[in-house]
């Protein structure tokens, strides 16, 4: 999929994925030893969207599995179309049972959901499953097989196995703590707040009309919000966000007044921003 | 670089004696991973040996500096001759002005090589961070390169009121570069593997409450959250288990009868639907504070794990605290000095005495036990002399569903000097709680579901 960890960073670039070393060099190694990949970090960093780039780069389908709390095999693994096969029950009626049993649990009737749609078809996939953390424990098991050894047993169709394994990619944001079992058998990622280096560049790649400056100021600025032990520290995202404020409120430099006018965007909780206004030497909001 | 299977054997076993757990699986792909980046580029290696040998953010504070040592950055001291004190404080001021990190790491040898050296002998020579520092004293470079910075950046600019504390993260940065270097060179000397034991520092949850320094234990606070995270699983699933219930035999026969006195189904025992209760005595005096205020933050990261929790702090008076750490969510570092400030603690001395405060509890709050609570106790048990009061534990024992003592001594030292952990540990299970990851096992374990 890639020659080198120099190559990674170069393709995700042109999707606009800036890729720290550590993520070239890990997704370099997923996919060299063929492992899921394990990211963990705050919201906001770009977990998701580092598996949409290696879709992209990687002229691969995308599938999604997105948990959240009660999701369950129904929805990762397949299901019955159980309104179809009754209106074929009824249609069929002087066949035997038998052959209705046959016929309506084919293909034909089956839905599949992402993880059966990644394990099938021959051609390059990239599965997310995104915010592992949100599934309740049960899920895990049933990853864990998934992941093991990329085949789906459906009882009435029989087993399918991948012909051609995805390249697999999980995200959480620490939720909950994912069991060692499930660990063991990833990469492990970890991303947290870019370098500053790393994070103008995001910036001037997001927001291009931006001024050097602003750009610079922005960043430090965050930077020390990332410091100050917040409910909620700001993450890329918010800080492109930002950046995009000012750009639209035509600011040219950063100065008290704009500051304190626009924290709202990158601060979410009323302690956190009352928090910086007085560390920032703000005045009282 | 020589025999890099060696060096990942090295690394593993080392980070297996931090508590890091790797299994052979782990080690394979490390050994793939260095197969596929090759040896030319350090940090690449770094990034690709940490994704396949840890499984979780926190073991990345342990893995770097042991990584430097099994993967060093080279041998021996810097090229070129020793840098006199005045020079390196010079250089150091302009990379630290300019954020340069090369410079900062060259800077970094070239002060271990030049002011960390000690002892002649071969066998009691080395290299100190500690002394490197002292001499150097990076810390007063601060005012010098901030006027530098402002000067020529003109001032007004609003970022600018961010510069201490940006330049203070650099300085902070190339103190553990000397560190890093320190280890390094004293390693050339004394073996790797001792070192990456010893001279690395275990994680926040593997030191001693009773040691940890105040960066240390604000460390700890941070991981109240992610631990508390980890045991309500572990609490959920133990909760679970306990539901599925335990056979109750008589009514298994009894049901059995319609089936000729053959037990065909099994009758399981309904558990209760109500959640416990807890309360939680903490010591807070000075000596055992570290480990009593994590502690509390924990249970009260916890809390909705129980249907009342209710937390009281002693030194030698005892009083009711819940109702601060209620409030104390947005302000953990806090915590404690508010408890000290707001709770009445003390009565005319200020030492522990633990009879006093337990009878004090016995007397004024005993209501607050009941068959349904489970009390912990937290604490040394050092109760300067004065009387334990174990009259006092038996009314509380008697009263309570179950109760355990943590103490954050190492148990070889229960006993000794004024400790009257032993005559306690009669009467309540006493458990040894020395670390952040001990108290997690045993909150999984003890807490009532
Ligand atoms: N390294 C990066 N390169 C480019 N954009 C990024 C990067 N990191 C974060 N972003 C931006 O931040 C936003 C949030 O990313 P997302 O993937 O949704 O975060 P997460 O899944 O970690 O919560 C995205 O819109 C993306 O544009
Ligand atoms: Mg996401």
């Amino acid at each position: 999929m890639f020659t080198s960890v120099d190559d990674v960073s170069a393709r995700l670039a042109e999707t606009g994925y800036l890729a720290s070393p550590a993520v070239a060099t890990t997704v370099f190694l997923a996919a060299r030893l063929g492992k899921p990949l394990l990211v963990e970090g705050p919201a906001g960093v770009g977990k998701t969207e580092l598996a949409k780039a290696v879709a992209q780069v990687a002229g691969a389908r995308l599938v999604r599995l997105q948990c959240y709390e009660g999701v369950d095999e129904s929805r990762a693994l397949y299901e019955w179309n159980h309104a179809k096969q009754l209106l074929r029950i009824s249609a069929g009626r002087d066949e035997t049972w038998d052959d209705t049993r046959t016929d309506i649990f084919s293909e034909e009737f089956l839905l599949p959901r992402p993880l059966l749609t990644a394990i099938r078809g021959d051609e390059p996939t990239v599965l997310l499953i995104d915010e592992t953390d949100k599934a309740d424990v049960e899920m895990e098991g049933l990853l864990l097989e998934v992941l093991s050894d990329f085949q789906i047993t459906v009882p009435e169709l029989g087993t399918v196995t991948a012909t051609r394994r995805p390249f697999v990619v999980l995200t959480s944001n620490a939720g909950r703590e994912l069991s060692e079992a499930l660990r063991r058998r990833c990469l492990f990622l970890h991303i947290g707040f870019p370098e500053e280096e790393l994070e103008r560049r995001i910036v001037r790649l997001k927001v291009p009309g931006l001024s050097e400056a602003l750009t610079e100021s922005v960043v430090r600025v965050v930077g020390a919000l990332r410091a100050m032990d917040l409910r909620k520290a700001p993450s890329v995202a918010e800080t492109v966000d930002w950046a995009r404020t000012l750009l639209a409120l035509g600011a040219d430099t950063l100065d008290e007044t704009v500051v304190r006018d626009s924290l709202g965007v990158i601060l979410k909780h009323q302690d956190d921003i009352h928090k910086a206004a007085a560390k920032l030497d703000l005045d009282a909001l | 670089m020589t025999d890099p299977a060696g060096r990942i054997t090295g690394l593993v076993g080392a980070l297996r004696a931090h508590g890091v757990r790797i299994g052979t699986g782990e080690t394979v792909d490390a050994a793939r991973a260095v197969e596929a980046l090759g040896l030319a580029d350090r940090d690449l290696l770094r990034e690709g040996l940490a994704a396949t040998l840890l499984h979780g953010a926190a073991q990345r504070a342990v893995f770097d500096p042991v990584f430097d040592l099994y993967f060093p950055r080279g041998v021996g001291g810097p090229d070129g001759g020793p840098t006199d004190r005045e020079t390196l404080r010079d250089r150091l001021a302009e990379a630290l002005a300019a954020d340069d990190g090369a410079s900062l790491a060259r800077l970094a040898a070239q002060a271990v090589d030049g002011l960390g050296g000690y002892g002649s002998s071969p066998r009691s020579d080395g290299w100190s961070a500690y002394q490197t520092l002292e001499r150097l004293r990076p810390q007063t470079l601060l005012a010098r390169v901030r006027d530098d910075l402002r000067a020529r950046a003109g001032d007004g600019a609003f970022a600018d009121r961010l510069l201490d504390d940006e330049i203070r993260r650099r300085i902070e940065e190339f103190r553990r570069l000397v560190g890093a270097e320190a280890r390094r060179r004293v390693a050339e000397r004394r073996g790797r593997d001792e070192i990456a034991r010893r001279g690395v520092r275990p994680t926040a949850d593997r030191v001693d409450f009773l040691f940890a320094g105040r960066d240390q234990l604000a460390e700890l606070r941070r991981t109240v959250q992610p631990l508390a995270r980890k045991l309500a699983t572990r609490l959920a699933a133990r909760r679970r288990r306990a539901a599925r219930g335990t056979v109750d035999l008589r009514r298994t026969l009894r049901s059995s009868l319609s089936t000729g006195g053959v037990p065909m189904r099994p009758v399981l025992r309904r558990r209760r639907p109500v959640r416990p209760e807890l309360v939680l005595l903490c010591d807070v005096s000075g000596s055992v504070s570290g480990f009593s205020d994590f502690t509390m933050l924990l249970v009260q990261a916890l809390h909705d794990q129980f249907s009342k929790v209710r937390v009281f702090a002693f030194v030698n008076r005892l009083d009711e605290v819940t109702g601060l750490l209620d409030h104390g969510r947005a302000d953990p570092e806090g915590l404690g000095a508010r408890i000290r400030d707001e709770a009445t603690l003390t009565g005319w001395h200020g030492s522990s005495d633990y009879g006093m405060a337990l009878g004090e509890f016995a007397e004024r709050y005993g209501a607050a036990v009941g068959p349904r609570t489970t009390v912990f106790v937290l604490g040394d048990a050092r109760t300067n002399r004065s009387d334990p009061n174990l009259p006092a534990v038996r009314e509380i024992t008697r009263r309570a569903r179950r109760v355990y003592w943590l103490n954050p001594e190492p148990a070889g030292q229960w006993g000794t000097g004024d400790s009257v952990a032993p005559a306690y540990a009669e009467l309540v299970e006493m458990h040894e709680c020395r670390t952040a990851r001990q108290l997690g096992g045993l909150v999984g374990r003890l807490l009532p579901v």
